[in-house]
């Protein structure tokens, strides 16, 4: 699997993503700076990572939204190509048109740092294939605009279509508002374009995925990627 | 030419900032205050002088960065 890794000002994540995208894959990630208008040759994947772009100034995600690179990504994920954005990469996937609706202020106003438990919605897809459905995951959320929210008949569409992967559950599986960290619209943690090749999520599966981690929940991600690829190939 | 652009939440977009704004208006005692929302303001210097360039000019700006449309309003004055 070959990946990029998009890098804009204040970001923080890229280096754990990329850490994560090698362990999985045995591949070196390209990292590519935002002002670049063209991605490498023969790239699977591409990956907004998270963090602060441009420090939140005006949107989360506003900003780095606008830059040279993302009309590469638009053209890449167009032609079929695979995007996954995490936290500042899902409000920087949303703030480009690649997926609708937006991300809102935690409903309780605060930022939230520590582990949540996921419910994996469906295992067919590139980025599910790695679990199985209906399977609780563990890993950590690091965001103060995590809230999505979308119009009644986006949300309907997301959930009629089986876009949503990835939810907001209690320990056991259980969707309920005491699990949905940030009070996002039908406890949605992640979900996916029409096509299925972009996902957007708020948690950091690249965060789980060593033993020195204290769980290893976010490699299946990863490693359903490659599997991915690799019976596309 | 100096101009504002205007950018206000939706009817109906949940406003957490503006709620924690005025319960904190409220716990100073401020009377009368039935609700807040928060919006943003943001002053702009043209150097075009053409009305309707620069107009067009700020509603492409709204479009295109200073709002989201998917949640906000925005309103253009020229100054």
């Amino acid at each position: 699997m070959k990946s990029a890794v998009l890098v804009f000002p204040g970001i923080n994540r890229e280096r754990d993503m990329a850490r994560a995208l090698r362990l999985a894959s045995g591949h070196e990630p390209a990292m590519i700076w935002h002002a670049e208008t063209a991605l490498p040759k023969a790239t699977d994947l591409v990956v907004v990572p998270g963090g602060f772009s441009y420090g939140d100034y005006l949107r989360c995600g506003a900003i780095a939204a606008r830059s040279p690179v993302m009309d590469a990504v638009r053209a890449f994920a167009a032609d079929g190509g695979l995007v996954l954005g995490v936290c500042n990469g899902f409000q920087i996937l949303c703030e480009s048109g690649l997926l609708p609706g937006v991300l809102m202020r935690n409903a309780k106003l605060k930022f939230i740092c520590h582990d949540v438990h996921l419910r994996v919605e469906r295992s067919d897809t590139p980025f599910t294939r790695g679990y199985n459905a209906g399977q609780v995951i563990r890993v950590p959320v690091a965001h103060g605009e995590g809230n999505y929210e979308a119009d009644e008949e986006t949300l309907k569409r997301l959930e009629g279509e089986g876009r949503v992967l990835y939810r907001y559950c209690a320990p056991d599986g259980a969707i309920d508002e005491g699990a949905n960290v940030n009070g996002a619209a039908h406890s949605i943690a992640g979900i996916v374009n029409e096509r299925g090749n972009v996902l957007g999520m708020m948690p950091h599966p690249e965060n789980h995925v060593e033993d020195i981690m204290g769980c290893t929940d976010g490699r299946g991600l990863f490693a359903g990627l490659v599997a991915h690829l690799e019976r596309a190939a | 030419m100096k101009a504002r652009v205007t950018v206000t939440l939706k009817p109906g977009i949940l406003d957490p900032q503006g709620k924690a704004i005025e319960g904190a208006l409220k716990a100073l005692g401020v009377d009368g205050v039935a609700s807040v929302r928060q919006g943003k303001v943001f002053d702009i210097e043209l150097s075009d002088t053409d009305k309707a360039r620069a107009e067009a000019a700020l509603k492409a700006a709204a479009d295109k960065l200073l709002a989201n449309t998917v949640i906000e309003n925005y309103r253009v004055e020229l100054l």
